[in-house]
């Protein structure tokens, strides 16, 4: 058993780990944070994406002993006060999901996406979601999604920057 | 997965000193994204894992005009891709690197890793070694079985599989070297050297030995001369390449002075072309009739079907050719 600390969504949890242990078993079981989905565990389908040191990774393909010293955010964290991260918001709004199992995963990745490029074009959203696999919507309305989000996003960092 | 010990060393000397002499007892961690793929399907199962994450130093990207770029083992490849003077100075290279895997693996995977990541071969994913051999009757499983994605050069046996990195090839075309760390110290050897056919079970298809690290790769600086790199792929992205080519030419007006050629998923190590295909191009103009003419000499004459693999020849052929036709386009 290895002892670890991973700051996970802001409150830093100890535990001991097996370090066979995944990340995503560390989240799910350890952590009680089940929002993040253990789809394929092959880093194919790209659902149990989480932001290690805020990049998005697939929580499937790192051992939680790696993540030891780091922090880990989930799908969890991004709403605040009751208020829908605009990600989320528009991934309701536009239909983004019909069995919702690979939303954390695209949300988690957009959100890492949009972190670095505020405005991307349909081209680099299919490119920033190229990990993820979604077998309900044929990704039209995801594609959308995180456009929608994009410009929600900006509108809020103008309107807080206007207020200052 | 089985358990194992895990260990994190400070120093290169220190992981050095925790690696096993013989390949199977430990295994190194860096990002892990192929490692543990193997280890979750029992392809690979290390009494020991040493992560070498936190071994410092080994993380850095530096250009200097002089010396060219010298890349840490442990750079990302995400941040190798999105690197202002890999940009400015090695666009292709850049481009390639942005092209591999998906966003996730290229935030998470290592450049050495990246060049020492193991074949896609289905048979040795499953369990039946690098050489796919049957277990009953010692023969190829690959020669009698489904071959579509195996070698069409360099496949005379007993390896088929094709060395899966798209990086390596277009590294070698620029002239990369690779600086490995072991119980002697350091060694440097031309990145093309680094990659080697395995004639046995208990070889790997690297010149890496099972206790020496990987510590930097050196890509002289640009002198003037012109990349390319073509993939022809099933997929645009999240992909492995079906066959590429990666050139470099230098140019003496419009006509070709020298050529270098590799190719990469064509052969068990990335396929450096012979002096025969740059003699096609040598005192010539880049035409589509000349670069076709090198796909033809680099593909088609020495490629050999292992029976469902025939259609790859024509693609390393045509990824031969496009790649040419894109160094002199682009400026």
């Amino acid at each position: 058993m290895k002892s670890v600390e991973i700051v996970v969504n802001g409150v830093e949890r100890r535990a001991q780990v097996e370090p066979r242990m995944l990340l995503v078993h560390f989240l799910r079981d350890v952590a009680g944070l089940t929002g993040t989905h253990i789809g394929c565990e092959t880093s194919l389908c790209g659902a149990c994406t989480a932001l290690l040191d805020g990049r998005a990774v697939k929580s499937c393909t790192v051992l939680a002993v790696q993540a030891d010293g780091h922090s880990v955010t989930t799908i969890e964290a991004l709403a605040s006060e009751g208020q829908l991260h605009p990600l989320q918001e528009s991934f309701w709004e536009e239909h983004a999901l019909q069995c919702g199992f690979c939303t954390p995963g695209m949300i988690m990745c957009a959100s890492d996406l949009l972190g670095s490029n505020a405005s991307p074009s349909d081209r680099e959203i299919r490119e920033g979601l190229s990990g993820n696999l979604c077998r309900c919507t044929g990704y039209q309305n995801i594609v959308g999604a995180v456009k929608s989000a994009s410009r929600k996003m900006k509108r809020r960092t103008a309107a807080t920057a206007a207020k200052k | 997965m089985r358990a194992f010990e895990y260990v994190t060393p400070k120093s290169k000397e220190q992981a050095v000193g925790l690696l096993s002499q013989n390949w199977g007892d430990t295994e190194l961690l860096a990002g892990g994204t192929d490692l543990l793929a193997l280890m979750k399907d029992d392809v690979v199962a290390p009494k020991r894992l040493v992560n070498v994450k936190s071994i410092a130093g080994l993380d850095a990207i530096g250009y200097n005009a002089r010396t060219g770029l010298r890349i840490g083992a442990l750079v990302r490849i995400a941040d190798f891709a999105d690197n202002a003077d890999v940009r400015k100075y090695y666009p292709t290279l850049a481009r390639v690197a942005d092209d591999a895997a998906s966003p996730q693996i290229r935030n998470q995977a290592t450049m050495a890793g990246n060049l020492c990541q193991r074949p896609r071969c289905w048979y040795f994913r499953n369990g039946f070694g690098l050489l796919a051999k049957d277990p009953q009757s010692g023969k190829s499983l690959v020669v009698e079985g489904d071959n579509r994605y195996h070698a069409i050069l360099g496949n005379d046996g007993p390896a088929y599989f094709v060395s899966p990195s798209s990086i390596a090839p277009a590294l070698i075309a620029a002239g990369a070297k690779i600086r490995v760390f072991g119980p002697s110290g350091a060694r440097e050897l031309p990145l093309e050297k680094f990659y080697v056919i395995p004639k046995s079970e208990n070889e790997r298809e690297h010149d890496l030995r099972s206790n020496e690290i990987v510590i930097e790769i050196v890509v002289p600086p640009p002198s003037g001369e012109r990349f390319g790199h073509y993939e022809v792929r099933q997929k645009a992205e999240f992909d492995w390449p079906l066959a590429t080519a990666s050139v470099a030419l230098k140019m003496s007006g419009n006509k070709v002075q020298a050529a270098r050629i590799v190719m990469g998923h064509v052969a068990p190590i990335p396929w450096v072309c012979d002096k025969y295909v740059e003699a096609t191009l040598l005192g010539q103009p880049l035409t589509e009739t000349t670069a076709n003419a090198a796909g033809v000499v680099a593909a088609e004459k020495p490629g050999k079907s292992l029976g469902k693999n025939a259609y790859k020849i024509r693609l390393a052929h045509v990824a031969v050719k496009r790649a040419l036709l894109q160094a002199v386009k682009e400026t």
